[in-house]
């Protein structure tokens, strides 16, 4: 098994046993970025030379005996939309070609105390708006398993990296499922952390109030090693929770010893792929065989899940993209024209076609005459939403289902009709509305051998509960050791 | 009122708090740094940073409310109030919008009758927005912009149209001012823009019926004094008066007007009028929690907000001090440390109409003449306590009195030491003073001769001769006293 | 179709986007199919549902009154678009229109 096939924990130990370095997995990495890139283009910017200097600087500290951090030597994958200090940070957008934030986001902060070498920013949906990486201004990144077919999106860069071997962990950020999804889609674990969890201190808004920042990895306790780095309060992020982080990894073995799981039956309807169906189905029976109880429940409103985030997500959007309008920073036009004609035209030029559509809808929801009917229609749903999972987690401990109703489809499938791309996410948007956290895990190929996931969702702040089922399935079966071949 | 119309005004105030940070970042809010160097990714408004609250900006504008007498919400929230505005980077403004931190209050300001209540509609905490300078010199018009002051902490306090006449909005302003730099929540200085206020105005102008018919509203922005205000306000009161009887509009017939204000022409002028609201998208901000407040954050406010000048004014014209209304007005205006000192000046003469009538002239004199503030005033109140009493008891002259008064100031020295070294120690000595009335009584037989026969005013010859010889130090009414005896005696 | 062209027109003008005729054609249409779509919330009755505007139950979150380094001057013009000395330069605000002002 070469380097980068690996896990970031095998990684770790490899570099305890100085069996590697950590210039030596880098430079893997690196080597592997080189060969499927032109494939996958799942990055938008690899410093390589800023890499091995990260991995050197690692490789000495621990010749000199130093401490080291949990992440040590461990190329992480970042998402472009969380900001680097003195890197570019596009989120994909032409608006923000030029973009060189002068800070970094808490979790890069993080990440670096960490001693983990960041090695690239990865494509996404422009302003993580979308569901299959294709919005981006800039690439179309392939998924690793079937390169004429989308990664998932928003973050589908980050998923596709990680799958395609390109770097061992990466982060994405989730707002609607944009973590979920591409890991589905792509074969590896995804986790959205519970609303507050991780801070969102230099994560660039695309929902305030949905957004979060999760891992990618090829197993579930790579996904708790990167959560324990980037989980905590940060007192930049007033809505970040001051609450203590569990050893994530520490309990993650132990197998729960009562787990019900609660499979909801609006998870089951029209739309979705027998396949995939089945392939869920087939994961209950391996959870039944592991001692857990399957208890069915309801989620009534998940229904009208996709609708109120459509008006939530991009009421929230109007007013968070409104800063971009060429003034302070980011793309103005060259047209010499008057204030207001720069702001349109800077931001029709700036924004591509699905940012501008989001913008629009929320500008409409926000509007005076129809606020109540959208807007705070959708809030109240939201709370009818919440209620629904407070309702399951009091009869449950996950509810389990489908992460994606479908597998990866092809490129260009879903361009021309917006609204077929949100109904994509139908089954990750309720867990970002009610702000709890959610796990993909891969459960299975079709028949044409494209991964499937299937979603945990668990109580706020019950990450170590969600990990610890999610491990119990992973360790009975052996569909996340698989790899694409490129 | 010999106005044939009634004033209605409703003032909406811009605060800036007095803290040392921004609102939502650690950038600093002093005025007159150089251009953007008070700035970071929060306050500029950068993609992905976040605000976070400033405990301090939220407790000065409770206190402000509190002052204003305003019920003070247990739940409240931020809202973004959306709108393009190249200071404004964030292109939305964090405001509040249905659920401000306070409301339902009042104002009471001094006016010729009396105390009056101005009501306050609500009062809330929002963020600054940067300055825009056009720049006429540059390429076709350009405009250059100034972050600093951007997402400085603002209360803003909104009154309800309860200010019927110039006068009154000077007087709100004015007791507004005071009362936010007692409290410590704004240094209110209106040049550096740190109180900022736009009037509603309209009149209503009376009928022969006694009705009356209100005319249209303008809102006039950017006054930036009270005179100005006080100005404006009389002005609109013309101006829409001329108008209502050339077209006779009412409120009902012509929508809202902005109007600008010129200090060089003192005339208001024509901006722009609103056919329809602005359409601002209010919604709850995302990235800031509610603020809950309880009883028991109130008292902890409460307990450091101390005596309000309305309730100053009031205290002073009640025993002990019993000052006039006015008296008790122009002391309270001065502040508090001004009316403490008056306080200790009192403590030691026990006379408050001259403790009052001391530190109203040559006290207030003195700190202007040296442009120093009542900490800096070299006289201990105890020390202009023990003139006035000297004074008592002496019965100097003004003249001599403010010699004396004179010599403390500069010799920093107690009044008997003043006196002493000015000699003018009074003649108390009866022994002495009875020699000085045989010798004037002597000298005056046409005086003695007239009192004789009756005419008791002529005593004061004798008396104007007596304090003549004894250069004004001798106390009148001892020298009466003892010059009816010897006469008696004649 | 719940939108018109006109309505979308107002909406741009509201958000500052300047979409091209044919380009509002195209949104115009996609923009009525959502909003069509997000009318099925009208069918759940939600009388007396207290809004969620924010997943968390968060209170009172503040920061000390202490001061932090702001940026250097060139590090916070860095990213603009167009600068005179140290400003930014913008088009002239007097062109900003009868809906702006501050409040």
């Amino acid at each position: 098994m070469s380097l980068t096939e690996r896990t970031a924990w095998e990684l770790l130990t490899l570099q305890q046993r100085g069996e590697a370095t950590a210039l030596d997995i880098t430079n893997a990495f690196l080597a592997t970025i080189d060969r499927v890139e032109p494939q996958i283009q799942a990055f938008l910017h690899v410093d390589a030379e800023a890499a091995r200097a990260q991995a050197q600087a690692v490789d000495a500290k621990r010749r000199a005996g130093q401490p080291l951090g949990a992440l040590a030597g461990i190329p992480v994958a970042i998402k472009d939309i969380l900001c680097t200090r003195g890197q570019p940070t596009t989120c994909a957008s032409k608006m923000l070609q030029r973009f060189v934030p002068p800070y970094d986001a808490h979790v890069i902060t993080l990440l670096k105390q960490a001693d983990a070498i960041l090695i690239g920013k990865t494509n996404l949906d422009e302003f993580a708006m979308g569901s299959s990486t294709e919005n981006s201004a800039f690439q179309v990144t392939r998924n690793p398993w079937d390169t004429t077919r989308i990664p998932g999106g928003s973050s589908g860069g980050s998923a596709a990296a990680v799958a395609a071997c390109e770097a061992p962990l990466s982060l994405g950020t989730d707002t609607g499922g944009s973590i979920r999804q591409p890991a589905s889609l792509c074969g590896i674990v995804g986790l959205k952390p519970t609303y507050g969890r991780v801070s969102r201190f230099g994560l660039i808004a695309f929902a305030s109030s949905l957004d979060q920042i999760g891992p990618f990895a090829h197993d579930v306790t790579d996904a708790a090693l990167l959560l324990e780095v980037i989980a905590g309060h940060d007192p930049r992020d007033s809505t970040s929770a001051d609450l203590p982080v569990p050893a994530y990894r520490q309990s993650l073995d132990t197998p729960l010893e009562s787990l019900t799981i609660g499979v909801a039956r609006e998870y089951f309807g029209e739309g979705l792929d027998a396949e995939v169906e089945s392939a869920i189905r087939e994961a209950l029976r391996v959870y039944q065989s592991l001692g857990a109880t399957i208890r069915e429940i309801s989620l009534p409103t998940s229904p009208y899940a996709i609708a109120t985030y459509y008006l939530v997500a991009t009421a929230e959007a109007s007013s968070n993209l409104a800063r971009y309008d060429g003034m302070h920073y980011g793309h103005r036009t060259s047209q010499k024209v008057g204030l207001i004609d720069t702001y349109c035209k800077s931001r029709s030029e700036g924004f591509g076609k699905e940012v501008q559509r989001r913008i629009l809808l929320g500008t409409y929801a926000l509007s005076e005459g129809y606020k109540d009917a959208y807007y705070t229609k959708a809030l109240k749903v939201r709370r009818l939403i919440k209620n629904d999972f407070d309702a399951a987690f009091a009869q449950c401990d996950v509810v389990l289902g489908p992460t994606a109703p479908t597998p990866a489809f092809r490129l260009g499938e879903k361009t021309a009709d917006p609204l077929a791309m949100y109904l994509s996410d139908i089954y990750t948007i309720s867990c970002n509305l009610a702000g709890i956290a959610g796990i993909s895990i891969p459960c299975g190929f079709t028949r044409s051998g494209l991964p499937i996931g299937m979603q945990l969702q668990g109580a706020p702040f019950a990450e170590e509960k969600l990990l610890r089922a999610a491990r119990m399935f992973e360790r009975a079966t052996d569909w996340h050791p698989r790899r694409p071949k490129l | 009122m010999s106005e044939p119309y009634r004033y209605v005004v409703g003032l909406e105030v811009h605060v800036q708090l007095q803290t040392r940070t921004k609102l939502f970042c650690g950038c600093s809010t002093q005025f007159g740094l150089p251009p953007n160097t008070a700035t970071c990714p929060v306050c500029c408004g950068m993609p992905g940073v976040l605000p976070v609250m400033n405990r301090q900006a939220f407790r000065l504008a409770m206190k402000a409310a509190l002052a204003l007498n305003c019920r003070i919400a247990p739940f409240t929230k931020w809202d973004r109030k959306n709108y393009y505005y190249p200071d404004l980077p964030k292109n939305y403004q964090i405001s509040q919008y249905d659920l401000p931190f306070s409301s339902e209050g009042y104002l009471e300001i001094p006016t010729t009758n009396g105390p009056k209540k101005v009501g306050i509609i609500r009062a809330h905490l929002e963020e600054d927005a940067g300055k825009s300078m056009h720049d006429e010199s540059g390429r076709g018009g350009e405009s250059k912009v100034d972050l600093n002051r951007t997402g400085t902490p603002l209360v803003e306090i909104v009154s309800k149209p309860d200010i019927n006449s110039p006068e009154e909005a000077g007087a709100y302003l004015r007791e507004l001012r005071l009362m936010l730099r007692e409290l410590g929540v704004s240094d209110c200085e209106m040049q550096e823009g740190s109180l900022r206020c736009d009037a509603n105005i309209n009149i209503h102008v009376w009928q022969p019926d006694g009705s009356y018919r209100a005319t249209p509203i303008t809102e006039v922005k950017n006054l930036n004094s009270i005179r100005s205000v006080e100005k404006a306000v009389k002005y609109e009161g013309d101006r829409q008066y001329q108008k209502f009887l050339q077209d006779g509009k009412t409120i009902k017939d012509e929508p809202k007007e902005t109007r600008g204000w010129s200090d060089v022409q003192e005339k208001t002028y024509f901006l722009r009028r609103k056919e329809t609201a602005d359409d601002y998208r209010y919604f709850p901000e995302p990235d800031l929690v509610p603020v809950t407040v309880d009883a028991a954050w109130i008292a902890e406010i409460r307990a450091e907000m101390g005596e309000l000048p309305a309730e100053q004014r009031k205290r002073l014209q009640q025993p002990p001090y019993a000052l006039s209304a006015y008296d008790a007005g122009v002391l309270t205006s001065q502040g508090r440390a001004l009316v403490a000192y008056f306080e200790q000046v009192y403590a030691g003469c026990n006379d408050a109409k001259a403790a009052c009538n001391w530190v109203t002239n040559e006290v207030l004199a003195t700190l202007n003449d040296r442009k120093i503030s009542i900490a800096d005033y070299p006289i201990p109140a105890a020390n202009l306590a023990g003139l006035i009493v000297e004074l008592q008891k002496s019965g100097l002259n003004k003249q001599r009195a403010r010699e004396v008064y004179a010599f403390m100031l500069d010799q920093r020295t107690d009044a008997a030491t003043a006196i002493q070294k000015l000699g003018f120690q009074a003649v108390t000595d009866e022994t002495t003073l009875r020699e000085i009335i045989r010798k004037a009584i002597a000298g005056n037989p046409k005086a003695v001769a007239d009192f004789k026969k009756g005419k008791v005013k002529a005593a004061d010859a004798i008396k104007g001769a007596v304090m003549r010889e004894t250069k004004g130090l001798a106390n009148t009414e001892t020298v009466q006293t003892l010059l009816l005896q010897e006469l008696a005696q004649e | 179709m719940s939108l018109t062209i006109a309505d979308a027109r107002k909406i741009a003008q509201l958000a500052r986007l300047a979409p091209s005729d044919a380009e509002l054609a195209t949104f115009t249409p996609q923009l009525s199919a959502i909003l069509d779509y997000v009318d099925q919330l009208r069918q759940l009755p939600t009388d007396g549902v207290e809004e969620l505007a924010h997943p968390l139950p968060l209170r009172n979150v503040f920061r000390d009154d202490t001061l932090q380094p702001s940026l250097p001057v060139d590090e916070a013009l860095a990213n603009a678009p167009a600068r005179t000395g140290d400003f930014y330069s913008v088009p002239a605000v007097l062109d900003a229109g009868s809906d702006e002002s501050h409040a």
